[in-house]
């Protein structure tokens, strides 16, 4: 039987008129990867938001590993082990690498005290080469992390994710605006976390080679609604989807 | 900045401090004012530079503990509300014992209690960002300075006079020199401690993004009520020291000076570099002294040379001193890029 980790039931979402969630429901399987396609504002990333806590939704039930987390606020969420990565990289600019990655783990048994606890313990310190390593920024560790190229900002943006020790992590768009070799590599590096690390991966994506490479899994959204669900095989051959979004080729 | 350079300017500033009162007697009282000075640009810097939240409120909690240690010192011995009606007149005379005993306590609590205050305004005032902050906070300084005024109890407009010093003169302005002086060493030495904790990263992490801190986990709401906290803790002190330092509190100019020690907190961690352990206390020894110089050989013009002063700062200058030099020289603060040979 699959465990599924992430069960969203009914969820609906509108900004004022504009709905862009519309009645979702979906599963993310514990330790797979699975994708999000759907043409630009289709509602991917206000699900992203909504599973995260980002805003409130109007109606339905999401679940992490069984429990009902659409009450609960960011940070309690992204303790329980559900982190995101942003669309627009998001780091800490001022901050060169090393300190990027020391302040990102995991903050879920964090006591009061342990706010003037020692950051640099070397079991940690290991943690952040290794990691910094892992993605290839380990030469450039102590430079501010600010003056990084873009694609190196999100390397270091999945390094500091993988630092956290996520249990499921929801990845917006991982390879906008990377070069083509730096893809090949980040792919690598995804499987690799999911394998490896054992951390389930949902994933939006435009990018059609990465996604059905990588997922086993796929939904499509359109127009907010739940279009299309299936392996990458299905989805590429549905009628709908193809109309709605991938085109005829 | 590596420790070798830290402690080189350790300990000649400690000997500075320690000879100052007695190598320049008559200028005990600005030294003095100086260590208050250095006092304000660090915890201003907590919330300013390394949280990014703009505070233009901290000096409410200088009137705080003020007002908090002033209300111990005579609370433990006499009843407030006869002492503040007969103007702290000649029925009211403290013992010895009674003087210090008031005065370390209400010294005390005047961290304490400005800390709890921080602690609680926190919860009002967190939910707001930017420019919002900014005004939200001075506008609650400037209501707390026009409420003290109003409260006859602690004397309202006419403010309340501190317990006098059992002792003489030069005995008195050396306690409280030396008082200011730990104090503003006190306020170093911790945040040099809580900077290199995870407190440090945390609040610097807000900077730079709290949103992304929030997704990220980190207890924001509880990072910020405790740096205004420890911010609000040490300026809390300062007003107690300075209260005791001028002999009556009165509330708009001495113990809510929003315009003046308000605005120069700002202004000198701006100066000295905000964000970082030297830049505040480089501030406010340079803003202190130009103060200092101006008011005594420029009369009439010492306003026009400070406003200069902070308009050259925010437009040529906005990284402060110390912000210039690690712009300047990068590999002088470990800014390197270090192959994996060269440490492994």
């Amino acid at each position: 039987m699959t465990n599924y980790v992430i069960e969203v039931e009914g969820v609906s979402k509108s900004f004022g008129g504009v709905v862009a969630n519309k009645g979702i429901s979906m599963k993310v399987p514990d330790g797979k990867i699975t994708g999000l396609i759907g043409p630009n504002g289709s509602g991917k990333t206000t699900l992203f938001n909504s599973i995260v806590g980002y805003h409130p939704i109007d109606e339905g039930s999401i679940k992490f590993k069984g429990e009902e987390i659409s009450k609960y606020r960011v940070p309690q969420i992204a303790r329980l082990g559900l982190l995101r990565t942003f669309q627009q990289t998001r780091i800490y600019s001022n901050m060169n690498c090393i300190e990027n990655m020391l302040i990102s783990i995991p903050h879920r048994k964090m006591k009061f005290v342990d706010m003037f606890g020692e950051r640099e313990a070397k079991e940690t310190m290991e943690e952040v080469d290794r990691l910094l390593d892992f993605v290839g920024l380990y030469e450039k560790r102590k430079l501010r992390s600010g003056d990084l190229s873009f694609g190196q900002q999100k390397l270091l943006e999945f390094a500091m994710a993988l630092m956290n020790k996520p249990e499921v992590l929801l990845l917006d768009e991982p390879t906008a605006g990377i070069n083509p070799t730096l893809i090949n590599g980040l792919i690598d590096r995804l499987r690799r976390a999911n394998e490896e690390f054992g951390i389930t991966l949902f994933v939006i994506e435009h990018n059609m080679r990465v996604i059905m490479n990588m997922a086993e899994n796929i939904y499509c959204l359109a127009h907010g609604e739940m279009l299309a669900h299936g392996n990458p095989e299905e989805i590429q051959n549905d009628q709908s989807v193809i109309d709605a979004y991938l085109g005829a080729h | 900045m590596n420790k070798n350079f830290s402690f080189k300017l350790h300990f000649p500033i400690l000997v500075f401090g320690i000879a100052a009162p007695f190598l320049f007697p008559g200028l005990q009282l600005q030294i003095a004012t100086l260590w208050v000075m250095v006092l304000f640009a660090l915890t201003w810097d907590i919330m300013g530079g390394q949280m990014g939240y703009n505070s233009l409120g901290n000096i409410m909690f200088f009137g705080i503990g003020m007002y908090t240690s002033v209300l111990f010192q005579v609370g433990q011995f006499a009843e407030i509300g006869a002492y503040t009606a007969a103007h702290g007149g000649d029925d009211f005379t403290f013992t010895n014992a009674q003087y210090y005993q008031g005065l370390v306590i209400g010294i005390i609590m005047s961290g304490v209690v400005a800390a709890i205050a921080a602690a609680a305004l926190g919860w009002t005032v967190f939910g707001l960002r930017g420019p919002y902050f900014a005004i939200g906070t001075l506008g609650m300084a400037i209501a707390a300075g026009e409420l003290m005024g109003t409260w006859e109890w602690v004397g309202a407009g006419s403010g309340i006079s501190v317990p006098v010093f059992p002792g003489s003169a030069e005995a008195r302005s050396l306690l409280f020199y030396f008082l200011c002086f730990g104090a503003a060493v006190l306020t170093f030495v911790v945040l040099q401690w809580v900077y290199k904790t995870r407190f440090g990263l945390a609040v610097n992490a807000i900077r730079d993004d709290e949103e992304k801190a929030e997704a990220m986990g980190i207890h924001t709401v509880r990072y910020k009520t405790v740096a205004w906290a420890i911010s609000a803790f040490f300026v809390g002190i300062s007003g107690a020291l300075f209260g005791n330092i001028t002999g009556i509190i009165e509330p708009l100019e001495v113990a809510f000076p929003t315009v003046t020690f308000g605005i120069f907190m700002v202004a000198m961690t701006l100066l000295g570099g905000k964000g970082t352990l030297w830049g505040p206390v480089l501030g406010a020894v340079l803003f202190h002294t130009l103060k200092e110089v101006t008011w005594t050989y420029f009369l009439g013009w010492q306003w026009v040379a400070l406003g200069v002063l902070i308009i050259i700062n925010v437009v040529f200058f906005q990284q402060g001193i110390m912000g210039w030099l690690m712009e300047k020289f990068p590999e002088k603060f470990g800014i390197v890029v270090e192959n994996k040979e060269a440490t492994r």
